[in-house]
């Protein structure tokens, strides 16, 4: 069983500020990590690994080259291998376009099983999971709290807004998975040193150009335009109220929350 | 030259910080409360390849290098020295004895086990009347047919109270003087072999520290290490790269204390501002990093020659007395800048600055660092 772990590299950081003059975000100085989702999602593939010794673990990363670090973690984390999607002709791509990049190179390669995280801590679109999906025509299953394997099928258990879906899909499928289907192991020393002797699978523009029409990728191929982004002002300061004991704190929220009628 | 870290460290550095960060630091305060290590956490670190960083993999090491590891000892210090000294005894002094010293067949059957994260080892030199004059040993050994007999007792054994492996050393031939003592390994039960009770301590209180006694225990003649009489060059020769490690959790101690203080300082107000805006808290707090970044880079330098196979005793011996006394000094004024709160063990301040003293005491205290130092510098 092959199984890919798509992950994007994103600014560690919920203090999320804008260039005003471009509206993009500034990177400087903000370390950049894993998305909290897709390092969920590397962590269920390898747990899968564990269960199937069989399968392998490939992680697939669409950035500029500095993404390299993140395709390390993740193989000192345990992956076996890993691509990095990376060319010019990728920049300005919206989720649509990524989804188009990322899945030729998915079908490419050949996957059984692709994971995904739900959604990116900085653009917070969930959309390029499943739009891989639909790039690739396969089923997919958004939202996994658990994830296993039967025999050529995944079993999810699909969070909802107030229940659950246990959702039965064969592969090849597709799996966005949340920060609550497992709890990321840490890198071994080991796999750190080992994971700068692997080499880093490189697809551009010309390994793919086969599979991508130009028109269909970066600015062109991006049928999203962000028109404006601005950091939210705060309406006014909260109120704080302090000195009270538990009880109390308990009947003034309340006497708040009466007076504005929200309860 | 180049001060940069390696990629491969940059990401282990990283690790390291995460590791101590979410795992030890919530661990620390409780531990050092309760004089005793958490064996969950030990486990954790064992299985992530802690316990083996410098080894090759030939023998089930890490086949990471020096640098690696004091990387390790800077970060796992910051959070909590104890962690640091268990990590340090066991790597820089147990094992690199039998991987310097001992045969092939010690590596596989002693070593193996120690580098690749399933026992924990110590060292046994230091006793009631053996301390910077470690050449006053009064433990004995004899050889009766094909075993030795060991009789004894030993102070201080860092990590004696949880360990599997012990490196010892003992007087073969009393007369002979430092060419008189010889290193042994000892297992966990062999009869005779008994370990006492925590020492009460100042500081690193979580680190198991205690009397080990050797009442007749025998050993196969095999678990000689080296030759009979080679004891003395073995323990100095570990106790300089020990030294190293020392100084990596020196500076840790110093950095963890000054990135607590620096939390601190920007939320605490007096005087209608946050204490921080006060130029005292400025200049103090930037002459503290800096001699925090002089002593990592001696600690560093150290590092790198043992890595490259320079002679690094001088280096050692000058990082550890320069990190033990910056992390003496920042520590200590860590806590007069939080003020009652330093004081107060709600913060964790007061217990590194409890750890700091330690450093300039084992593994050779300062003054024998300056004996070290003052003898290559061709003044007689």
């Amino acid at each position: 069983m092959k199984i890919a772990v798509c992950i994007k590299q994103v600014p560690d950081t919920t203090e999320v500020r804008l260039d005003p003059k471009t509206n993009t975000l500034i990177r400087d100085g903000v370390p950049s990590i894993i998305n909290p989702d897709d390092k969920s999602g590397i962590e269920s593939a390898l747990k899968i690994k564990e269960e199937n010794p069989e399968a392998t673990v490939t992680v697939v990363c669409m950035g500029p080259p500095q993404a390299d670090v993140a395709l390390r973690e993740a193989l000192a984390m345990g992956c076996d291998d890993a691509i990095l999607i990376s060319g010019r002709e990728f920049g300005g791509s919206d989720t649509y376009a990524t989804a188009t990049i990322i899945a030729s190179g998915l079908k490419k390669v050949g996957f059984d099983l692709i994971i995904t995280g739900r959604q990116a801590i900085d653009g917070d679109t969930a959309q390029v999971g499943p739009q891989i999906a639909e790039q690739m025509k396969i089923p997919q299953i958004s939202y996994a709290e658990e994830l296993k394997v039967e025999g050529d099928s995944v079993i999810v258990k699909r969070q909802f807004e107030d229940c659950y879906h246990i959702v039965k899909a064969k592969m090849p499928c597709l799996v966005t998975a949340l920060s609550e289907l497992a709890k990321p192991r840490y890198m071994t020393v080991r796999g750190i040193i080992d994971a700068y002797e692997k080499n880093i699978t490189v697809l551009g523009f010309d390994d793919l150009k086969d599979m991508l029409n130009p028109e269909w990728i970066g600015l062109n191929g991006s049928p999203t335009n962000v028109v404006q982004s601005f950091t939210k002002q705060a309406k006014a300061k909260g109120t704080k109220l302090t000195g009270l004991t538990d009880d109390e704190a308990v009947e003034a929220i309340v006497a708040k929350l009466d007076e504005l009628h929200l309860i | 030259m180049d001060f940069k870290l390696s990629k491969t460290h940059l990401l282990q550095q990283e690790l390291y910080r995460k590791f101590a960060e979410e795992e030890i630091k919530p661990l620390a305060r409780d531990m050092d409360e309760n004089e005793a290590y958490d064996m969950e956490l030990l486990e954790k670190m064992k299985k992530l390849g802690f316990f083996g960083i410098p080894y090759s993999r030939t023998y089930g090491g890490e086949g990471g290098d020096n640098l690696s590891y004091v990387l390790c000892m800077e970060e796992v210090s910051k959070q909590d020295a104890s962690t640091g000294i268990t990590i340090s005894v066991h790597t820089s002094l147990c094992c690199s004895c039998i991987n310097d010293f001992g045969t092939e067949e010690q590596k596989q059957k002693y070593l193996r086990p120690l580098v690749d994260g399933s026992k924990i080892g110590c060292f046994g030199l230091t006793e009631p009347n053996a301390g910077s004059d470690a050449a006053g040993q009064q433990t004995k050994a004899y050889k009766d047919g094909d075993e030795y007999v060991i009789n004894g007792s030993k102070i201080f054994t860092t990590n004696s109270g949880f360990a599997d492996t012990f490196v010892v050393f003992a007087l073969t031939d009393p007369a002979a003087g430092t060419r008189g003592i010889s290193a042994f390994i000892v297992e966990k039960g062999m009869p005779g072999l008994s370990v006492n009770a925590n020492i009460p301590r100042m500081g690193i209180r979580a680190a198991s520290n205690c009397v080990v006694n050797y009442d007749n225990v025998r050993v196969p003649a095999e678990n000689l290490l080296g030759k009979e009489g080679s004891g003395f060059k073995i323990a100095m020769k570990a106790l300089d790269g020990g030294r190293i490690g020392i100084g990596a959790q020196a500076v840790g101690i110093a950095q963890g204390a000054l990135n607590e203080a620096v939390k601190y300082v920007k939320e605490r107000k007096q005087f209608g501002k946050p204490i921080a805006a006060f130029q005292n808290t400025q200049f103090k707090l930037a002459e503290m990093q800096t001699k925090i970044d002089a002593a990592r880079l001696l600690v560093w330098r150290a590092a790198v020659a043992k890595d490259n196979k320079e002679n690094y005793s001088v280096y050692a011996a000058m990082c550890k007395l320069m990190a033990s006394e910056v992390a003496n000094e920042v520590t200590r004024e860590c806590v007069q800048l939080l003020g009652g709160y330093g004081y107060s063990r709600e913060y964790p301040i007061e217990r590194m600055m409890r750890d700091a003293k330690i450093t300039e005491i084992y593994e050779g205290t300062s003054e024998v660092m300056k004996m070290v130092i003052s003898g290559s510098m061709k003044l007689k």
